[in-house]
This record gives structure tokens, C-alpha cells and sequence, in this order.
């Protein structure tokens, strides 16, 4: 072996180390770009998760504005989550649509059973197929839609009282006062 | 006045530790040439004081001195005296007095049961070791004090051990977990060890196979623990959930396995030299990663750092300091070590190297998706679970292609193995796997996906494999020797528990459901009636107890799941109720009250879920064997005694 190689792993986590730092030193600050803004919402088929046998498309998220929350079981950052959603739910007149996100169907009505359903209804991607359309990291990501059916914001990570206020109703006071 | 002396005996201990490092990694030479003689009783007097500053803790707790800040907020005047005393590491500051105490024991361990090594090196093995005890007796000290008074506003009671430490699982779990980390540390001081003194040969491995064994047999114990005891304790009838603080001890364990592997191939062939000393360095630096960083709260939240900057930041740059520095070291010499044997694709060395390769690989798999969150919040302030279908996706492939590389190894030899060799020896096994397994397949109704199936039919191929083998073995010449029983035992286990996954994954039905008292259910072949919630009173906690009977052909029996909530503090724990049993688990935990008597009911059937834990007490049963093979224990040879001057 050459002996170049053998600092190959002390090059890696010197890599690590600096990535780390830099993360760190970025701060709180950045968001990802994400190139599904402006886009229209991916076309898609999915059985709701509250009845398989009825099967919706993109065109049911047409007309109004609604938030679109992609969530599991398996998540707990959902779960800190939801809390907010049932909020969001009780104090506007928001529409929230669910994602539940390969998941299973039995465990995902378990949840909303017991911590309460904010979603108006749920799309079930099983096998992901609409995650990946929406080039979906994990869970929970939001998107918010205008009526149109276009993305207009995306947050990877959970909504909060911050996100909510200063991300989400501003932009929708800005798509309802648009005069639509 | 008994505190302050614990405190003393730790700041003595910080003393002798920095004069093991400064007399053991010098080794006879230089300006401290003449400390090396003393460097044992430098390592019983750590031990000494550390087990001193460890009885007085435990003396506060046990005396109810509240005036000691970590006794304060982690003990009770009603907790139960067992607890009293476990709660010694039940928090943070303990937990690392507890830590420093078991680095002390396998130091003093390497000194007593390594008579046989060379002087020199084994002061070298201990210096290092006492460099780390420094590390870690410093962190106490100076950001983890669990000797600190709290003058003059001292309370006049404490607020409590948390209730989900009160348990038995929870107490002998991060001990055996603790051992099992610290214990990695003898392997990667052998390895600094072989760095510094350009000295890595057969015996070099030989030597550092039985504690890289223990210590692994340690931690596999350590984690099977952690993962019944949030079966049990946690009332969601998981046994793994990829959680973070999970990862963080599977992490080591998966690249001490690789380890234990390929010392076998550096000792009997030579190869892999440098890759093990790069594994030992792994598994020590994970270890170190895993138990400091669950303690800090760091895995929770990055926000930990900013709560508590000093803590967050001594590990920062301890981690550094270890990691860089033997990296650094190990580029710089480990060049030197390479080992020239060669091997064809069907020989013990290329099974070894794929085990590694599969190994490592899991590895980066668990630590992508245990960072990838930390790096995320770091970077954008969001919280993301990758979760489970990321690590199934990848983790169920590499499980089964070891399955399989496992199921083909026993017949192997060195080098190259005939393919005639493989009929003879595996044909017998294979066969009968296959019947076995299309059997099983017939017997099972209900629709189970392909995973499972191809995992049930590798298990019963790796033992049926490994049985063959023993049996051929013991036929032959001679009884294998104990390091190959050990080897029998963890392979069996693994199997054992590989069976347990597949079934409890496929087979398993839950259901949550609400029942009111009078109730009847049918569920998994069982009859369940809810007879209704009574109240108990505990020791600290009051709690409600749902009574369930459970009938099935006559058998009949009650289970009883609680919710408590512990009078200080009043946290509520759910108790599940389990009926355990070979082939199958009951269990029932109990929800949220609902309108009226109603309540919110968790039913479990789980098959086969004990085999999942009880192939891992073979893994751990396996490795402990493996110690006690007599090879480990021969007197030195004259011809190791001298440690040769280190190359330049």
C-alpha cells in the first residue's frame, strides 16, 4: 500500500471536524433553497389514508390554500409536532392535508385517534412514491399551497409557533389580501 | 465532611493518572525512565481512590445529604434504598464518577493479568489507558462535579431519581454498557501501543483478542439490556427504534464485531494489520463519542452546547485530541506494519474481510443517520427524524448478506479452501437447511414478506452449517478448544436473533383499541376481557392498574398494566404487563382514560420476540468463552520479551 494512504483517515476527520465547525459557526440563519418553489404541486394518485378504495390527485388541492404536512408514526418529531397542527387547525381557517409517509395504515389511524386529526384528509404513501416527487429528506416537512396548487414555502422540520408566525401566516395574509 | 474526602480521592486519582501516562508511555526511557517500575502501583492506588470517591457518594445517598447538589436532584427521602444506591449514576455527574471507576478496574485488570506481556509494553498499554483516565477524571472535576455542595440553601429534600431509572433493566444496563465502552480502551491502548513501539505480530493480536472479546461480550450484553428494558418499560412494545441514544451504543458494538474478526485474521495470518489497529481506534473513539455525547444531551438537542458550553466544548476537544492524535499516528506508522500474506476468494481471510466490509458499512449507515439530524438542526435550526424506513431500507440487505457470508464460513479454511472441502463439510448442512426452512415456510399461514423469510431460511442455514462443522470436529481429531465454542455460541446467537427479528417483525399483531370494563376481545388466538381499573399505592408512585383476563383453551391467566404517577415531580410511567414466553409474548399496555370507565388498550401478540434478546445473551455468553481459551493464558516465550526500538 502506498504510504500516502495511510493518512486517509486522519484526512477524513479533519473533513468531519472542519464540515462540523462550519455548521456550527453558520448559525441558525440559512434555509435550503428548495427548486419546488413556484412549481405547481407534483402530479400524483394516492389512496386516502382513511379509505383506500379513494384515490385522489393533485387536482384536490386546487381552490384554496392549504398547508400540505408530510408525517409517520415512526416519527417523533411529528409527534412534538402535531401538538401545533391541532393548534393551527382550532384557531384558523387554514386547511391542513396530511402525507402520511410510509407508514402503516393501522399504527398512522392509532395516532390520530389518540393525539386527535388536525388533517382534513390524508394521502397514504406507503412506498413513498409522493416523497419522492417532493424530494422529501424525512419527516415532518410542510409545505403551504396557494389556490392554484403551486408551492409557495417549504419547511424541512417541524412547524412551530416561530415558523407559523413569521413564515407561513404572512405569506398567506399576502395570497388572501392578494384580492384571489 | 465525608464528601470533601471523595472529592480529594478524585483529585489524587487525577495525580496518579497523569503519572501513569508520563511513566507507562515513556516506558523506561528519557527523563522518567525511572518511573516505570511504579506504574502498577500507580494503577491500584487509581483504583483505590476512585472506589473510595465512589463509597462516599454512595454513602450520601444512602444518608439522604441533600446538601450535596447531585444527591439533591437525583434522590428522594421515599425512594427505595436499592434505588437510593443505583442512583449514584442515575444522572450525569454519577454516571461518569461510575465510568472513571470502571477505567480504573480494567487498567488494573491489564496489570494483574498481564504478567505475560513485555514489561515495557504493558507500561506502555497502561500509560495510555492513564492518559485516558486523565481525560476523563479531569471532566469530572472540572465540568461534571458530582461533589459540589449546595451551602447554605440546602434542601430539605431531593427531587427524585428519575421514575424511568427505577427499574431493574435501567440499573444494570449503562453499568454493563460503561464496561463495555471503557473496556474498547485496552484494545486501542494495545494498538497506540503497537503504534509507538513498531510491534505488531502475532502475539501482539494474541494478546489483545481476549479483552477486545470481554469487552465486547460487555457492551452486546449492555445493549440487549437496553433494548428489553424499553420493550418493557417504555409501553410501545418496540425492542429497537433507531433512536439516537441507541445508535450511539450500536455503533461501537458494530465496529468492535468487525474488530474481534479481524484480529482473528491478523493473529493466525498476519493480514489486516493495519486495518485493525484502525478498527481499535474506531471502536475506542465511537465509544467515546457514545458515552459522552448521550450524557451530555448533545444527541437530543445541539442546544445542549449552548446550555452547558463548557461541558459541551471539554468534549469537543477531548474527542479531538484522541481521534486526531492517534489518526495522526497511526499515518505516520502504521506503514510500517503492513503484512504481505495473500489469499484467494475462498479462504477464512475473504469471509473475514466481507464480515469487515459488511460491518463497516453498517456502520457509516448508523452514523449518517444519527448525525445527519445533529448537522441539520446545526445548520438550519429544523428538526428532522431520517428515522426508521432509512435504516430498514439498508440495514435488512446488509443483515442478510451476512446472514449468508456467515452461513458459508464454517467450512473454510485459511487461504484457499477446495471446493471439494465446502461439499463435504456444508452439503449435509445445506440440504437440510433447505428442507428445514421450506418446512417452516408451510407452517407459517399468515402472509409474511419475503425479508422475513429469506432471513428465517439464512438462520437455519448458519446453524445447521455450524452444527455440521461441530459435529465433524468432535469426530475427528480433538475437542475444539474454548475460543471455538465462544465462536459457536456468538454465530448461534446470532442466528438466534436473526430468527427472533424475522418472525417478531412478520408475525407480530398490535392493536390499539378502547375497551370499557366487561369487554371482550379477541386478539391473536387469545380472549381478553377488560375486569376494570383499580388504584395502587407504590412506595413513591400512586397507580392505576388495569385488570385483564387472558384465556386461550382453558389456560387462564391476569394481567395487570399500570400507570404511575411518582409522587415527586409527578411524572407518569406506563408499566406494560407481559406475559412473557418461549414463542410468544402477550402485552398489553394501558393508554389515556376516555369518556366514562373507558380507556385507551395496546394489545400485543408478539412471537418469537425473546429470541431476539436471547441470541444476543449468546452472542455475550460466546464472547466471555472465547476469554477463557488457554491460548490467552500461555506463559511468555523468551523470544517477545524485548520491545524492539520503534523504527524511525
Amino acid at each position: 500500500m502506498n504510504r500516502a494512504s495511510f493518512f486517509v483517515p486522519l484526512a477524513a476527520f479533519v473533513v468531519i471536524v472542519i464540515i462540523g465547525f462550519a455548521g456550527f459557526q453558520l448559525g441558525d440563519k440559512s434555509v435550503l433553497p428548495s427548486p419546488l418553489i413556484g412549481k405547481p404541486f407534483p402530479a400524483f394518485e394516492a389512496p386516502l389514508l382513511e379509505n383506500a378504495s379513494d384515490v385522489r390527485d393533485e387536482n384536490d388541492l386546487k381552490g384554496r390554500p392549504l398547508l400540505v404536512n408530510v408525517w409517520a408514526t415512526w416519527c417523533p418529531t411529528c409527534k412534538a409536532e402535531h401538538e401545533m397542527l391541532m393548534k393551527i387547525r382550532a384557531t384558523s381557517s387554514l386547511e391542513i392535508v396530511g402525507v402520511n409517509y410510509k407508514d402503516q395504515r393501522n399504527q398512522a389511524l392509532a395516532w390520530l385517534a389518540r393525539y386527535g386529526n388536525p388533517y382534513s384528509f390524508n394521502l397514504f404513501d406507503a412506498d413513498g412514491q409522493i416523497g419522492i416527487e417532493l424530494g422529501v429528506y424525512g419527516a415532518p416537512e410542510t409545505f403551504l399551497l396557494n389556490e392554484q396548487g403551486e408551492i409557495v414555502y417549504k419547511r424541512v422540520g417541524d412547524v412551530n409557533e416561530r415558523i407559523w408566525a413569521e413564515e407561513i401566516q404572512p405569506r398567506l395574509k399576502e395570497m388572501r389580501g392578494g384580492g384571489v | 465532611m465525608i464528601i470533601e474526602l471523595g472529592h480529594f480521592a478524585m483529585v489524587l486519582t487525577l495525580g496518579l493518572a497523569v503519572l501513569t501516562a508520563l511513566f507507562g508511555i515513556s516506558a523506561g526511557r528519557g527523563p522518567f525512565a525511572a518511573g516505570l517500575r511504579s506504574v502498577p502501583s500507580l494503577v491500584v492506588g487509581q483504583l483505590v481512590f476512585t472506589a473510595l470517591a465512589f463509597a462516599t457518594l454512595a454513602h450520601a445517598f444512602l444518608e439522604d445529604d441533600f446538601s450535596v447538589r447531585y444527591v439533591a436532584e437525583n434522590s428522594n427521602t421515599l425512594l427505595p434504598e436499592i434505588y437510593k444506591f443505583t442512583a449514584v449514576w442515575g444522572g450525569h455527574e454519577g454516571s461518569f464518577l461510575l465510568w472513571a471507576l470502571i477505567m480504573t478496574v480494567w487498567m488494573c485488570a491489564v496489570t494483574l493479568r498481564g504478567g505475560h506481556l513485555p514489561e515495557r509494553f504493558r507500561a506502555q498499554v497502561l500509560g495510555v489507558m492513564g492518559l485516558m483516565n486523565v481525560g476523563f477524571v479531569a471532566f469530572l472535576l472540572f465540568t461534571s462535579n458530582p461533589f459540589e455542595r449546595l451551602v447554605p440553601f440546602t434542601p430539605s429534600d431531593g427531587s427524585d431519581l428519575n421514575p424511568l431509572l427505577q427499574d431493574f433493566g435501567m440499573i444494570i444496563h449503562p453499568p454493563m454498557l460503561y464496561v463495555g465502552y471503557v473496556g474498547f480502551s485496552v484494545a486501542f491502548a494495545f494498538a497506540i501501543a503497537a503504534l509507538l513501539s513498531g510491534r505488531l505480530d502475532a502475539a501482539w493480536a494474541r494478546w489483545s483478542r481476549p479483552w477486545t472479546n470481554a469487552a465486547w461480550g460487555f457492551l452486546t450484553l449492555g445493549i440487549a439490556l437496553g433494548s428489553w428494558w424499553a420493550y418493557y418499560e417504555l409501553g410501545w412494545g418496540g425492542w429497537w427504534f433507531w433512536d439516537p441514544v441507541e445508535n450511539a451504543s450500536f455503533m461501537p458494538w458494530l465496529i468492535g464485531t468487525a474488530l474481534v474478526h479481524s484480529l482473528a485474521a491478523t493473529e493466525k495470518r498476519g493480514v489486516f494489520k493495519s486495518w485493525t489497529l484502525l478498527l481499535a481506534i474506531a471502536a475506542f473513539s465511537l465509544s467515546l463519542l457514545g458515552g459522552f455525547i448521550v450524557r451530555s444531551g448533545v444527541l437530543t438537542s445541539v442546544h445542549a452546547f449552548a446550555v452547558d458550553p463548557e461541558r459541551g466544548a471539554f468534549i469537543l476537544i477531548f474527542l479531538m485530541i484522541v481521534v486526531g492524535g492517534s489518526l495522526l499516528l497511526y499515518a505516520v506508522r502504521a506503514w510500517q506494519l503492513a503484512g504481505r500474506a495473500t489469499f484467494e476468494p475462498s479462504s477464512r481471510d475473504f469471509f473475514l474481510l466481507i464480515n469487515n466490509v459488511l460491518f463497516t458499512v453498517a456502520l457509516v449507515v448508523v452514523l449518517a443517520g444519527t448525525l445527519a439530524p445533529i448537522v441539520y438542526e446545526a445548520i438550519t435550526g429544523g428538526k428532522i427524524s431520517v428515522g426508521k424506513p432509512y435504516f430498514d431500507m439498508i440495514f435488512v440487505p446488509l443483515m442478510l448478506l451476512l446472514a449468508a457470508a456467515l452461513a458459508v464460513s464454517p467450512p473454510l479454511n485459511w487461504k484457499r479452501t477446495g471446493f471439494a472441502r465446502i461439499r463435504a463439510r456444508l452439503g449435509i448442512a445445506t440440504a437440510s437447511a433447505v428442507v428445514i426452512s421450506l418446512a417452516a415456510f408451510l407452517f407459517i399461514e399468515s402472509e409474511v414478506p419475503w425479508q422475513s423469510l429469506a432471513a428465517l431460511a439464512l438462520a437455519i442455514w448458519v446453524v445447521a452449517g455450524h452444527v455440521q462443522d461441530l459435529v465433524l470436529r468432535v469426530r475427528g481429531s480433538r475437542l475444539p478448544g474454548l475460543a471455538y465454542w465462544g465462536m459457536f455460541a456468538a454465530h448461534l446467537g446470532f442466528a438466534v436473533s436473526l430468527t427472533g427479528v424475522a418472525l417478531t417483525v412478520a408475525l407480530t399483531e398490535e392493536r390499539d383499541l378502547v375497551m370499557s370494563p366487561g369487554q371482550v376481545v379477541e386478539h391473536g388466538g387469545w380472549q381478553v376481557t377488560f375486569e376494570g381499573m383499580s388504584s395502587v399505592r407504590g412506595p413513591n408512585y400512586i397507580a392505576e392498574r388495569g385488570t385483564f383476563r387472558v384465556a386461550q383453551n382453558g389456560a387462564n391467566l391476569m394481567l395487570t398494566p399500570e400507570k404511575r404517577r411518582y409522587s415527586s415531580g409527578g411524572s407518569i410511567m406506563t408499566e406494560a404487563a407481559i406475559d412473557p414466553g418461549l414463542f410468544r409474548d402477550l402485552y398489553i399496555s394501558l393508554g389515556d382514560p376516555l369518556d366514562g370507565e373507558s380507556r385507551a388498550v395496546r394489545l400485543h401478540f408478539k412471537p418469537f420476540v425473546r429470541w431476539i434478546w436471547f441470541g444476543a445473551l449468546l452472542m455475550t455468553l460466546g464472547g466471555f468463552v472465547a476469554v477463557l481459551d488457554r491460548r490467552y493464558r500461555r506463559v511468555k516465550s523468551p523470544a517477545v520479551q524485548a520491545v524492539p526500538e520503534p523504527a524511525s
